[in-house]
């Protein structure tokens, strides 16, 4: 979806601002969004690209203003919902009011917290051999989906070099909406900084996107 | 900024007041959570006790010193990082698709995801709040020497700047290079000078004296 959160290349957001010293949690609250949403990807069905999605969803205004773990507890409360593990009078009451759906993996327990902190495999099989092949000039295509992609809005348009091809992998475009994991070879695409920003912009800036074989077309 | 204001209502003025009111709505997800039986609130204490203290920053600086000292180890992380780092023992477990993007005199990289917040979370911990917030996700790939000039760092107008989104599944770890001045140095040591900036490209190992 053409979102707010597709931001590589807006201006007006300021400097960046460093904290020294900055601690993993600034409040308690957060480290437990985070735990949540971690154990209901892990046992409760909601894959990393619909969490994604959940959190590409919230209003653009919301979005800007909230803070990222914020985002998060937005996102996740927006996907309990939709998919009514929790019912919106549980949330207004702070309770439970009625006995639990299954989850897919069942309850999040310590023997899953292994699982949750090392990362998964994204790689997947497909039976295709990949379309393009490093130094191939490619064109990222003009999609402009309102569902989830991982396509940047700044490259679309413009033509990159195949750096690298990833291995084939889990396509979020469809992963997000429950279209099961559809795996498409993943290449690295180098665009120029000038391609993409104009014969005024820093020449010697390079910007490569990770981008999925149904992304892009031979130029 | 820097002093960390242990208010609930001080830290974040972009929400201000809103904070005690998300703090009562999280405790309340939390709440329904356990009451339902989809989370053991002692596994979620896990999660939270292995990002608070185990999983870190340390991890990528281990890898890097370790780049440094020795050249096999460093072509294998090149060519293949999580295979080569799975081969470290001392170091946590890391997933499938990291690739680990070497400095040089002619090219420098820095790592974004200007989609979300993507990250190599096994070697480098939980990302800081600048990585996530919208001033670095929109500049990083349209000026990224500007952003790094807010870093202090300044590059040669030459050198090239590749910055790497994160728009897929693979993560990306920069190799800095080496400062001049540690050539005796033992891998521990050099592990120290190894910040998170430097592995993101937005900073640079400095040998102190």
């Amino acid at each position: 979806m053409n979102g707010v959160h597709d931001m590589g290349g807006m201006d007006g957001f300021g400097e960046v601002e460093v904290e020294p010293n900055e601690p993993v949690f600034h409040h308690r609250w957060e480290s437990r969004v985070m735990a949540m949403v971690r154990a209901f990807g892990a046992n409760g069905g909601v894959n990393i690209d619909m969490q994604r999605f959940s959190r590409e969803s919230i209003p653009p205004a919301t979005y800007l203003a909230a803070s990222y773990y914020q985002k998060w507890f937005l996102g996740l409360e927006r996907t309990l919902l939709e998919r009514n593990l929790v019912g919106q009078d549980e949330i207004a009451a702070g309770h439970s009011l009625r006995q639990g759906a299954p989850l897919p993996r069942g309850t999040f327990s310590l023997n899953d917290v292994a699982r949750v902190t090392t990362r998964g495999s994204f790689q997947r099989e497909v039976a295709t051999q990949p379309v393009f092949k490093p130094g191939d000039r490619v064109r990222a295509r003009n999609i402009n989906p309102a569902t989830h992609t991982r396509l940047p809005r700044y490259v679309r348009g413009h033509v990159g070099i195949v750096e690298r091809i990833n291995g084939s992998h889990v396509f979020p475009d469809s992963a997000a909406h429950g279209k099961g994991e559809n795996p498409q070879w993943l290449y690295t695409v180098v665009f120029s900084g000038r391609d993409l920003w104009g014969d005024d912009a820093d020449p010697s800036v390079k910007v490569s996107v990770d981008a999925f074989e149904p992304y892009l077309e031979r130029a | 900024m820097a002093a960390h204001d242990h208010n609930e209502h001080g830290h974040d003025h972009s929400h201000g007041s809103e904070l005690s009111d998300l703090e009562l709505r999280v405790r309340a997800l939390d709440t329904i959570l356990t009451e339902k039986g989809y989370v053991d609130p002692a596994a979620l204490d896990a999660i939270v006790e292995t990002y608070g203290t185990r999983i870190g920053p340390r991890n990528g600086a281990r890898v890097v010193a370790k780049a440094w000292v020795d050249p096999s180890f460093r072509q294998a992380l090149l060519d293949d990082a999580s295979k080569a780092i799975a081969t470290l023992g001392h170091v946590s477990r890391v997933g499938d698709h990291l690739i680990a993007v070497e400095n040089t005199p002619q090219r420098h990289n820095m790592v974004v995801c200007t989609l979300c917040s993507c990250y190599p979370w096994e070697m480098l911990g939980l990302p800081p709040v600048w990585y996530k917030a919208s001033p670095y996700r929109s500049r990083a790939v349209k000026d990224p020497r500007g952003v790094l000039a807010e870093f202090g760092v300044a590059l040669p107008k030459d050198t090239e700047i590749r910055v790497w989104d994160s728009t897929a599944e693979t993560r990306f770890l920069v190799l800095p290079m080496r400062p001049a001045g540690t050539e005796d140095w033992s891998e521990e040591r050099l592990a120290e000078i190894v910040t998170r900036d430097c592995m993101i490209g937005t900073g640079l190992p400095k040998a102190r004296p």
